[in-house]
């Protein structure tokens, strides 16, 4: 009897580090991390009523800028942003905005201040995060027109140039 | 009499003031919320940080406490706002729930199981074997040996 119980024990423990150390791989494998194909996503749009779905997007040059409106460097960039996207977007280039981890009265008012024309969605906290590996705001992922990135990514603020660039590398690719 | 009636004026008073709680909940402070939620970026509570966005969570507070909202309602526009990691504390209900119970059922469980290794340990004990009765020698060597120890003592 004891040796059964002995066994027993030692059976559910064995399982449960078993089970733990598939927990931590699955983590590891799914949880976080930039794919080479980002997560779809279906976000309600801050800028007018309304939801954007990424995959909608298919076909056109994406640059998803992550942001919030607490952060100063997402208001230094901003400006650089909306003059790429007047300039860029009657060539099949869509600039979306990602407002994260913000409150959805000081985004707006952050998009009012900034003059923002291009579509800015919202995610709720830390939702995207782990998908789209951000480690911080702003960053800045550029889609090419078969929905995988682009060959640069940019993690905090971007310059216009850097970003001009990679919308132009994106848009030959 | 006088107990009846000082029993009868603490009920009193009891019923017509209101729990602490229930008046904190109704109008509570920036100081009292504060470590009871997150600043998301720095990843300790609200109290410990003073991160742009530790400021922006507490102008909307603020903003929400001025409006009348409660300490609950509080709670749930944050939630509504930046998730439901910004508590600092899961909420029990729900899934939730087990973050509160699984460690009270983690060391209840413990101290059974420690009891009952304890019961099993003190059941397996066994008394030490009762000393054999000693051979005894035989008539001859037995008086060598007295002899012996006699001419030993003295």
């Amino acid at each position: 009897m004891s040796g059964r119980l002995k066994l027993t024990g030692q059976v559910i423990a064995v399982a449960l580090v078993a089970g733990l150390l598939g927990l931590l791989i699955w983590k590891v494998v799914h949880g976080s991390g930039t794919t080479a194909q980002p997560k779809n996503f279906n976000l309600d749009r801050l800028d007018k009523p309304g939801k954007i779905q990424l995959a909608s997007l298919k076909g056109k040059v994406v640059v998803l800028n992550f942001m919030a409106s607490w952060c100063v460097p997402c208001g230094q960039e901003a400006p650089q942003i909306e003059r790429l996207w007047q300039q860029y977007r009657s060539r099949g280039v869509v600039v979306l905005g990602v407002d994260t981890a913000d409150a959805s009265e000081d985004a707006r008012a952050f998009i009012r201040k900034h003059r923002l024309t291009y579509p800015v969605v919202r995610s709720v906290g830390y939702s995207l995060w782990g998908p789209y590996g951000l480690t911080g705001v702003p960053e800045t992922r550029v889609i090419d027109r078969n929905g995988k990135y682009g060959k640069t990514q940019f993690h905090g603020a971007v310059t216009g140039s850097d970003l001009k660039a990679a919308i132009d590398q994106a848009l030959e690719s | 009499m006088r107990v009846l009636a000082a029993s009868l004026a603490v009920v009193a008073v009891a019923i017509v003031a209101p729990p602490s709680a229930l008046a904190s909940d109704q109008h509570p402070s920036l100081a009292e919320i504060e470590p009871e939620v997150m600043c998301l970026v720095c990843k300790t509570t609200l109290d410990q940080s003073d991160s742009p966005f530790a400021q922006q969570e507490r102008t909307l507070i603020r903003r929400l406490i001025d409006r009348g909202y409660t300490k609950s309602q509080i709670k749930r526009k944050l939630v509504a706002e930046y998730g439901p990691e910004i508590l600092a504390a899961p909420p029990d209900s729900g899934f939730n729930i087990l973050a509160w119970w699984l460690p009270i059922a983690g060391v209840l469980a413990g101290a059974l199981a420690l009891g009952w290794l304890a019961w099993r340990w003190s059941r397996g004990r066994r008394e030490p074997p009762e000393p054999k009765e000693t051979a005894r020698l035989e008539p001859d060597l037995e008086r060598q040996l007295d002899e012996e120890l006699a001419r030993f003592d003295g």
